[in-house]
């Protein structure tokens, strides 16, 4: 192969960087360009009048706190599930279950958290009607405090924390394998370190280079995200995402002027935060550093660590299962008055109402999902194939992180107004491909590894049998490799269905989807109805992922190495 | 060089950096072997990829391989008639043991039946006739060497190249597979060039033995 042909498929990479960059890039500047315009009939520009809304400092404050604090949180856990459970048989079921929470869109995570958390959410009704078994006294209203929806933003942490830990142990295992990591740990081992203190002396300097650019867009998402925050953040003042996205729906020219300087400020405040992290890195590699020769092995960590992991743990994925539990009782309850724990009757009145609505919106989150799902999965295969045949890997793929990097909130705005200038706003073929600017990202993350970890000597021992690259790309590489593409796809699938700001903005409020509609009805606080569209929007992604999981099972149910999952 | 058949390297070098890890220069004719003898990380499996044609772009190639006359030092590795059996056994795990074999058939208009009637025949003359349906991962670790074996010889090459094919077996197994291997290229007229770091091998394929630089090795002394 010392001389390569040209063939179309070496164009991949660079139409995959355009279809990214291009539209974050126009964006963004789309977004932003109105600060630099003066605003009739006010004789303060832009920022002034962001400077004097007083909301302004608590919006900035509650992103830097729950972006840090997620992020921090989340990683922590991660590392801590890593160190402790790593190669333990419990560790491979709980590897099965990340997928499906993986699937969960975040809006359905944070309404199904609501179920649960809010003052007359299922852990009060608990308690209450324990108390009045045991006939102790207890208000029999729901109490006055506040659980989700606090100033502090302590609700949207939890939330944030519990969709960000699938995503990053995904990462983490795509890494692992990459850093040797059980060898090290066993030199750790036979050394007699503990787990923690072996994992973070031996394992962590070499994992956390290749874990940095996800958490980075963790990060950057955890400060931004929008319908997380308006379903658990608080509410007056909101989060300056939130802001942002109320302020780009008035017209008039005043709040456009903010919006545009508040994305200024947020995409600075996220920059500067990735900075501040970068900083912390470099405080922890010195403290890494300095213990290398310490010699202290840290027996004693392991243990309170293991205990508290596993009750974080257990609430957390606890929480989120009732909370969908709950999501689905809803849908069909009938009469459920505080503080019973179940509802008195059930009806399937909800259903039957909310049909024609529910059908339209998953017939539009269906044909979003599969068209920016089927582009993105067609155009990372022909960047992978052709990363493969110029035996290269290039370095620019970390540009697919783009997209996850800069806040939505920050670029989606301005991609709206052009779309409007151009004509093509509200359009399906539209909202799709703003669907497919955020899938794409993902797709790649997940099937990238795979990709590159097949053994090319497959394709040399074809190639001097004389098969085509062709034939031993359709013929040995894909069904070979059948499994991470399925898993990939329902990731993509799951991406999509997930997505609000890209349908709500792009779409013009024209396309509406599940998610659009589950979070459209929160301010209604519908509960019934609530239940019903959180429930649908997550059955989606939940069948993506069987399918995935159950279609080269069925496939290769003669074939013991591709059978079951690795 | 003018020499029609077999398999000739013309002055073969392969430099990594300045480095010549590879300097040769022979004519192994049909049904011959020749050994390219070398303790492990010598760039013998090296050697191979740049005869293959699956040399990585990071090492520099110098000189010329002919096949049967033809020059086929620039060829794509689909075109080169060069089969390669290497350690592993590679067999294809989504397909069939019949699968693997019909994917490295050429296809020149037989019926479906016909190609199906060679592939049991082949496994035949491997010991193996009723594994046609078989899936690769069920098979003993000597059954998959033979069955990688007549997959290579399927595709019809005009030169055979082992990169240690016997070293992931037994004693046992090992003899048994060299002898498989000599008696179905003999009968095919094969040329073979193979590397190996066991005298045995070198001792059972009975021709001549060299270096990567291309200097004779006497394997009697040893």
């Amino acid at each position: 192969m010392s001389k390569t042909r040209r063939s179309p498929i070496a164009a991949a990479p660079i139409v995959l960087i355009s279809l990214l960059v291009l539209p974050v890039a126009a964006g963004l500047w789309a977004t932003m360009s109105p600060v630099l315009r003066p605003i009739s009939g006010q004789d303060q520009g832009a920022f002034m009048s962001l400077w004097s809304w007083n909301g302004l400092w608590p919006a900035i404050r509650l992103s830097l706190v729950t972006g840090l604090a997620a992020t921090l949180i989340g990683l922590a856990i991660t590392a801590a599930l890593f160190a402790l459970f790593q190669g333990h048989r419990i560790f491979r079921v709980f590897l099965r279950l990340v997928a499906p929470f993986l699937a969960v869109p975040h809006a359905t995570a944070a309404l199904a958290l609501t179920f649960i958390l809010a003052p007359s959410g299922w852990i009060m009704r608990g308690v209450v009607t324990l108390f009045n078994a045991l006939g102790i006294p207890i208000s029999q209203t729901p109490p006055d405090f506040i659980t989700i929806n606090d100033p502090g933003g302590l609700a949207l942490i939890f939330g944030l924390v519990i969709k960000e830990v699938p995503f990053l142990v995904l990462m983490c295992v795509a890494a692992w394998a990459q850093c040797d990591a059980p060898r090290r740990r066993l030199v750790a081992s036979a050394l007699g370190y503990g787990r923690i203190t072996g994992f973070w002396l031996t394992i962590w300097p070499v994992l956390y280079p290749q874990l940095r650019l996800p958490i980075f867009a963790v990060l950057a998402y955890s400060m931004t995200t929008v319908d997380m925050a308006m379903i658990l953040g608080p509410s007056l003042p909101p989060s300056l995402a939130v802001q942002i996205s109320k302020w780009i729906t008035l017209p008039e020219p005043l709040y456009q002027g903010m919006a545009a300087a508040a994305a200024v400020v947020q995409l600075t405040l996220v920059a500067a935060t990735l900075l501040v992290w970068r900083f912390l890195e470099l405080m922890g590699r010195a403290i890494s550093r300095a213990q290398f020769q310490s010699g202290i092995r840290g027996l004693s960590l392991d243990g309170p660590i293991k205990f508290f992991g596993l009750v974080f743990g257990l609430v957390g994925f606890g929480v989120l299962i009732f909370g969908l539990l709950a999501l689905g009782i809803w849908s069909i309850a009938g009469f459920w008055p505080y503080p019973d724990v179940l509802p008195q009757t059930y009806t399937p009145r909800v259903w039957a109402e909310a049909q024609s609505g529910v059908i339209k919106a998953t017939q539009n989150t269906v044909i979003l999902a599969l068209l920016s799902t089927v582009t993105a999965v067609l155009l990372v295969l022909a960047v992978l194939q052709s990363e493969f045949l110029g035996k290269r890997t290039y370095r620019a793929q970390r540009i697919i992180y783009v997209p996850l990097l800069v806040p939505q909130i920050t670029f989606l705005p301005g991609l709206y107004q052009l779309t409007l200038t151009a004509g093509i706003s509200g359009q399906t073929l539209t909202v799709a491909f703003a669907h497919f600017i955020f899938v794409l990202p993902y797709v790649a993350l997940t099937m990238g590894p795979a990709f590159r970890a097949w053994d090319i000597r497959y394709a040399m021992v074809a190639s001097a049998m004389g098969a085509s690259r062709k034939k031993i790309f359709w013929q040995v590489r894909l069904p070979m490799l059948l499994r991470p593409i399925l898993i990939s796809s329902a990731v993509g699938i799951a991406t999509s269905v997930a997505q609000f700001l890209p349908s709500q903005l792009i779409g013009a409020g024209r396309i509406e989807t599940l998610t659009t509609e589950a979070i459209a009805l929160t301010s209604g606080g519908n509960r019934h109805l609530i239940g019903t569209y959180g429930l649908v929007q997550s059955l989606f992604p939940a069948i993506a992922f069987g399918l995935a999981l159950w279609v080269p099972t069925l496939t290769y149910r003669n074939r013991r190495t591709l059978r079951a999952p690795k | 060089m003018k020499i029609t058949d077999g398999l000739v390297l013309d002055h073969l070098t392969i430099f990594k950096g300045a480095k010549r890890l590879v300097a040769l220069s022979a004519h192994v004719k049909k049904g011959e072997v020749l050994t390219l003898m070398a303790p492990s990380g010598a760039g013998k499996s090296t050697a191979l990829a740049a005869i293959v044609g699956a040399l990585d772009p990071f090492f520099r190639q110098h000189g010329k391989i002919f096949l049967d006359g033809q020059d086929i030092t620039d060829l794509p590795i689909h075109e080169r008639h060069v089969g390669i059996l290497l350690q592993d056994d590679l067999l294809f795990p989504h397909m069939s043991v019949a699968a693997n074999l019909a994917f490295a058939m050429p296809n020149i208009g037989q019926s479906k039946g016909e190609r199906r009637r060679l592939i049991e025949q082949t496994l035949e003359e491997v010991d193996m006739p009723l594994h046609a349906n078989a899936d690769p991962a069920t098979l003993s670790g000597g059954e998959r060497a033979r069955v990688a074996l007549v997959r290579c010889l399927l595709a019809e090459p005009k030169a055979l190249l082992l990169d240690e094919p016997f070293s992931a077996l037994d004693q046992d197994l090992r003899a048994t597979l060299r002898l498989k291997v000599f008696e179905l290229t003999k009968a095919r007229a094969l040329p073979v060039i193979m590397v190996t770091h066991e005298h045995a091998d070198a001792l059972a394929a009975g021709g001549e033995v060299i270096s990567l630089m291309g200097q004779a090795l006497d394997i009697s002394k040893t």
